[in-house]
């Protein structure tokens, strides 16, 4: 069953297409890697399924409900969690209060006026982030300022901010982007881990290898419209994908 | 390698205790500094509450608003109005200062959070000075324009007349149950609002609430695609430190029945924006210690005359000593304005998290003198003074 399905999809900017007619099946439980060369019209799509950017024409529905004209935060309450190509945290505040954060969201709602608790004294929360920063393996440095950790470290951190809500599809864009290759890896590694938890994940990725070790499913995405779809396998050999991507280069 | 610091419960009930006794026995190690007059210990009490205010929406959730002047101003004409009208009872007038400031920051603020950043602090500020100049204007049935709103002898004051029978002639004075809100009484009504302001901004500072504000100040994107709704949250910010400056403009028609539009102009807005980023924007104490270091020095500084001056330096040669006289004239009295910049300059430049970071760094220095103090100075110079 689908839990995103995305049809006839066109956006346009001042006259520039970057989507046309854009349909796109994600299956619940699966990888669904999103590739495609420069100005293919990637990040647009993903932006067009958290609310930053509306299409033109089409829809996009997650779970039998339509996305469209919801605002950033409403599509997250649905369960909905993104990635972004540079991590964005909470750089002034610890670790703890940014995984703390994303988890009173989930349990608490939107907005709620909830001043007279104090955060230290709400054990159920405090735990949860804990058992969150065990996982990505930052449970050591949860009284550091997010802003002084590494890049990798910000990549961890961010991914345990999303995972903490349980959401139920997971965008990741680039989420290897600007990493050394043993950066990479770990986050490949913890990415295959978190694969376990049986979350649906969208990857939009320009590192080959990153999509054939995570994917079980490619969409190729060409001058805004999708060429070729099926296993990372099936794309490997394709001679459309190999024209309109790889520029005829061996991957 | 940069951490939290991290209060405990019994951390933040020592500082509560350790505040209040301080407030409270002000008129006794005040007076050591020549500060221990009810006048100035009220302005330190109410500044300090405008202070904490503002630091909710400023310190916390890092919206720089230019214009909480004018809820100063609106606390003020409500509680007069309150006298003139109901009773000269200060607990009315608190509590319709504090609903009329609220009123007006839950507009105000509505239509101002739709920017960020600059665009919102210029919004502000047109709000504070719109309502200065209507206050001066079309207003003036409500305010009294230039002359200022005051009690009179013939205002209804319904409450109290149907009470009690008008006595005499005389003007009654703004009181508390019978006790008047004049001198070291007036001062104590202050200080206890004072020690529950301090609580209450103390409650939300460790509260989810607080921390989501801090997480808007630090990155707002984040915070909507994390499932928040944003804007409400600020514009309860905005509501909260209205109040505050609605409670502290009251306070100030309490101790003396009079309100006047200059409260709202925007020196006066800029000066709550000194205080806290002097004393340590986004601390709990900053705040009030630089609305007290800022009315402090304006006392004092204000105090000294060409006179006083003269007198000084009557030690140097002559020529030189008028010279002087001269030169030190430009910093005090009615230009003791330069020296609160050259101040404010020196804190922004070398102290960027105000009087509180100065304390925070002194006391790393003490208690871990070797190699943990350097890696712990992260942008500017350690301190030179430290020998």
């Amino acid at each position: 069953m689908s839990i995103l399905t995305v049809q006839g999809v066109n956006k346009s900017f001042a006259g520039l297409k970057a989507l046309n007619q854009v349909n796109l099946k994600v299956e619940e439980g699966a990888v669904h890697a999103i590739i495609g060369p420069n100005g293919a019209g990637k990040s647009t799509l993903l932006n067009c399924f958290v609310g930053r950017l509306e299409p033109d024409t089409g829809t996009v529905t997650f779970n039998g409900q339509s996305l469209l004209n919801r605002r950033p935060h409403e599509i997250n309450q649905l369960g909905v969690a993104r990635v972004f190509q540079t991590p964005e945290i909470f750089t002034d505040l610890s670790l703890l209060d940014n995984v703390m954060i994303p988890a009173f969201a989930k349990r608490d709602g939107a907005y709620t006026f909830n001043w007279v608790p104090r955060v230290d004294g709400d054990a159920e929360m405090t735990d949860k982030a804990q058992h969150m920063l065990e996982d990505v393996g930052l449970a050591d440095k949860q009284r550091m300022l997010a802003g002084s950790l590494s890049r990798g470290d910000k990549r961890r951190l961010e991914l345990a901010m999303c995972l903490v809500q349980d959401p139920k599809l997971l965008l990741l864009d680039e989420p290897t982007a600007g990493m050394s290759r043993a950066d990479t890896n770990n986050t490949i590694d913890l990415l295959k881990r978190i694969g376990e938890r049986k979350i649906t994940k969208i990857v939009i990725e320009h590192d080959m290898h990153v999509v054939f070790s995570l994917a079980n499913k490619v969409s190729v995405l060409a001058q805004g419209t999708v060429i070729a779809e099926g296993t990372p396998d099936e794309m490997r050999g394709n001679p459309k994908v190999q024209e309109a991507y790889l520029g005829g280069a061996h991957i | 390698m940069a951490t939290t610091p991290q209060t405990t419960p019994n951390q933040d009930r020592l500082l509560f205790v350790l505040f209040a006794a301080a407030v409270l026995t002000a008129p006794l190690w005040a007076s050591v500094i020549g500060a221990g007059y009810p006048d100035l210990l009220q302005k330190f009490a109410i500044f300090g509450i405008l202070a904490i205010g503002f630091n909710i929406l400023f310190g916390l959730t890092g919206y720089l608003s230019f214009g909480h002047a004018a809820f100063l101003g609106i606390g003020s004409y409500a509680a007069v109005w309150s006298f003139k009208l109901f009773t000269v009872n200060a607990l009315p007038a608190v509590f319709f200062g504090m609903v009329f400031a609220g009123l007006f920051a839950l507009v105000i603020g509505y239509i101002s959070l739709r920017r960020t950043g600059i665009y919102f602090s210029i919004l502000t500020l047109a709000f504070a000075q719109m309502s200065y100049n209507l206050a001066y204007s079309v207003l003036t049935p409500i305010t009294n324009g230039e002359t200022g709103l005051t009690m009179n002898q013939d205002d209804p004051r319904f409450i109290d007349n149907l009470f009690f029978a008008p006595e005499g002639n005389a003007l009654p004075s703004t009181n508390l149950f019978g006790i008047e809100m004049t001198g070291f009484s007036g001062f104590y009504f202050c200080a206890v609002v004072l020690i529950i302001a301090f609580y209450i901004a103390m409650r939300i500072s460790r509260s989810p609430f607080g921390m989501m504000l801090r997480a808007i100040k630090s990155n707002q994107n984040r915070m909507n695609y994390t499932g928040f709704n944003t804007r409400p949250y600020a514009l309860t910010a905005f509501v909260i430190s209205g109040v505050y400056a609605g409670l502290a403009g009251s306070l100030m028609a309490v101790t003396d029945p009079l309100a006047g539009a200059e409260r709202m102009q925007w020196t006066a807005s800029g000066e709550v924006v000194l205080m806290t980023i002097l004393g340590g924007a986004g601390t709990l104490l900053g705040p009030v210690l630089g609305a007290g270091i800022i009315k402090y020095f304006e006392n004092i500084f204000s105090a000294y005359n060409a006179q006083v001056l003269e007198r000084i330096f009557d030690f140097l040669p002559d020529g030189i000593d008028h010279a002087a006289a001269s030169v030190a004239g430009l910093f005090v009295g009615e230009g003791w304005h330069l020296t609160l910049g050259l101040v404010f300059m020196l804190i922004v430049i070398f102290l960027p998290g105000g009087v509180m970071e100065g304390f925070t760094r002194l006391r790393a220095k003490f208690s871990k003198p070797t190699v943990e103090s350097s890696s712990s100075g992260s942008t500017t110079s350690p301190a030179k003074d430290s020998a």
